[in-house]
């Protein structure tokens, strides 16, 4: 743990959320992959921070949870600014074709706005919609459609 | 004078329009011949093998037609089996009376021979009345020996039905392989019938939303290629690609006009999905569409004068109708759920869709104004229907979910005779050529 600390002391409360995120990630990453996470690496963004979030139903609206983990993006995004960053949007198969490539196109876009209104400079954001055409979760109800209903940040 | 044979008279009424389905002609109902909803006897045929110096080609292409005929739904052929002659003579007048015995309706005798070109005569004949319907001969080049039997399918189709055929046309599809999660996506083209598969596009990247060109060789559709996804046109002749322009952020759900000269595509830009039109040859498009919500899914009326295509507008997604220059958008689509995926039938006489509703996917068609919905397939998941050129089939693709993958399926306008077209691999977003001629 004690490696986080100098990065994320500077906020009381943001450190506490991290330790929580840190010892979940440490609980289910085998081999103590937390060596992994150098401060400012791709892993360490996927660990403490995440790297997506979810959507209800045909909606592109940011739900608070997924305030809350962009919000830590913004953050971290602004204190490693070496990374440009690309938005990934993505929709459930429940959907039409046409309209879930518009659909991805539209969270993805929610998800650029936030980033920006928080501080990300708008130049280091991209994106691409994937429409259903790219699921992470596979089988025939909410469980799996709850999860390909997403927005990921990846870092380049 | 013999007045032309009651039953084929009745399968040529029920073709002629869906009043055909309403069933209230006296006439039908004295032939107990029924054309409501799944009921329907289809008219009984006899197709014999083709005459040939090769007698096995000649069975070949016979075996083409009757199986074009049967999965039509509307023809009945008769197994060879059972056939006074098990091999047709196009030369002369059958003898009447033996037909009759098996009673069927028409008896189609062909004959083919290869050589440099393919050649093929054919006669359909009317059994009860006695009498010769038509007369044709064809030829082909000797490649593509399966296009004679279509081409002769079609025209024993349209003779009998009133209607123009479907038979000698081509499917372009999305093919599909590998895990759900990361599955290769890829362009292919079939005969209708499944046969002649080739794949037009590598699998490198995802090639989505094909769409056919009036002009059978190009194609339309989406490619994720290099960087952001945009609509690119492909000559199926050449094999030569490229992309329309770079519009907005993203452009895909591409259709041409009817006469192949625009191309009306969706442009998405900060999340908004507008419609837009460009006249192939020229750099600039002409926004069709100007609001803050998805529009997409446009497909052009037959005489080019209006589009229809689907928006989330006032919410969910629904059904609406506009002049090709855009602007008086009217939505047409009322019922429960969402609407989406509309395409104007080749006749101009109905609008296809997918309809959400009930946790289920249904395929339907409504008349241009709205009214007449009819529901002809529904499962967990079917969408992307496509119009056989005559305007009397449709295509679609519908998926059972889970580590499963899509398949196409036909569905004729009526709600009957549901098929799968055999592919080599999952298979979604068809779209049906025009006859090749």
């Amino acid at each position: 743990m004690r490696s986080f600390a100098p990065i994320l002391g500077y906020a009381r409360t943001f450190l506490m959320v991290a330790l929580v995120v840190t010892v979940a990630a440490c609980a289910r990453t085998p081999g103590g992959a937390e060596g992994d996470a150098t401060p400012g690496s791709q892993q360490e963004f996927l660990v403490t921070v995440g790297d997506r979030v979810f959507f209800e139903t045909d909606s592109s609206v940011l739900t608070s949870v997924a305030q809350a983990t962009l919000e830590k993006q913004a953050a971290w995004l602004k204190r490693y600014s070496q990374y440009s960053v690309f938005i990934e949007g993505h929709a459930d198969e429940r959907g039409t074709r046409e309209y879930n490539i518009a659909l991805g196109a539209r969270r993805a876009a929610a998800v650029i706005n936030f980033l920006v209104s928080k501080g990300v400079s708008a130049n280091r954001l991209s994106s691409k919609s994937f429409g259903k055409e790219r699921p992470v979760a596979i089988c025939n109800d909410i469980s799996c459609w709850s999860q390909n209903r997403r927005a990921v940040t990846v870092l380049n | 004078m013999i007045i032309m044979p009651t039953r084929r008279a009745v399968l040529k009424t029920a073709l002629a329009g869906l009043a055909g389905m309403a069933m209230n002609s006296s006439a039908l109902a004295q032939l107990q011949i029924v054309v409501s909803g799944a009921e329907f006897t289809p008219l009984p045929i006899a197709v014999p093998d083709f005459a040939s110096s090769d007698p096995t080609f000649g069975r070949e292409v016979a075996d083409i037609v009757r199986a074009n005929l049967r999965r039509s739904g509307l023809f009945s052929p008769l197994d060879v089996n059972s056939m006074p002659a098990g091999v047709g003579n196009a030369g002369t007048t059958p003898d009447f009376a033996v037909w009759q015995a098996t009673n069927v309706d028409a008896l189609i005798m062909g004959q083919v021979e290869r050589g440099a070109n393919i050649q093929s005569s054919v006669r359909v004949w009317d059994v009860r009345a006695g009498s010769q319907i038509i007369g044709q001969s064809y030829a082909t080049d000797a490649q593509s020996w399966r296009r004679i039997a279509h081409i002769v399918s079609d025209a024993a189709y349209s003779a009998l039905t009133g209607e123009s055929g479907y038979f000698d046309t081509r499917v372009v599809y999305v093919a599909e392989s590998g895990p759900k999660a990361n599955r290769v996506k890829r362009l292919a083209v079939i005969d209708q019938d499944g046969a002649n598969l080739q794949y037009l596009t590598s699998g490198r990247s995802l090639a989505l939303t094909p769409r056919y060109s009036s002009n059978q060789n190009m194609l339309a559709y989406m490619n994720y290629d290099d960087g952001q996804p945009q609509v690119y046109l492909l000559d199926m002749s050449s094999g030569r690609q490229q992309r329309i322009g770079n519009f907005g952020q993203m452009t895909f759900s591409p259709r041409f006009s009817p006469d192949g000269k625009q191309i009306a595509f969706s442009v998405e830009s900060g999340g908004t999905t507008n419609l837009y039109l460009l006249e192939l040859g020229r750099r600039r498009p002409v926004q069709l569409t100007n609001s803050a919500a998805i529009d997409t899914a446009p497909s052009f009326s037959p005489d080019g004068s209006k589009i229809t295509f689907e928006s989330d507008r006032g919410g969910a997604q629904q059904i609406y109708v506009m002049g090709a220059g855009g602007g008086g958008a009217q939505r047409i689509s009322y019922g429960e759920g969402s609407y989406s995926t509309p395409v104007w039938s080749p006749k101009g006489d109905l609008i296809a869709f997918t309809r959400t509703q009930g946790g289920q996917f249904h395929i339907g068609t409504m008349k241009p104004d709205g009214s007449g919905e009819r529901i002809l397939a529904s499962s967990f998941h079917a969408e992307g229907p496509t119009w056989a050129p005559n305007g009397r089939v449709i295509m679609y693709f519908s998926d059972p979910g889970g580590n499963d993958g899509p398949r196409l399926y036909s569905v004729d306008v009526w709600g009957r005779n549901q098929q799968q077209i055999a592919t080599e691999t999952f298979a979604s977003d068809p779209t049906w050529s025009p006859l090749l001629g």
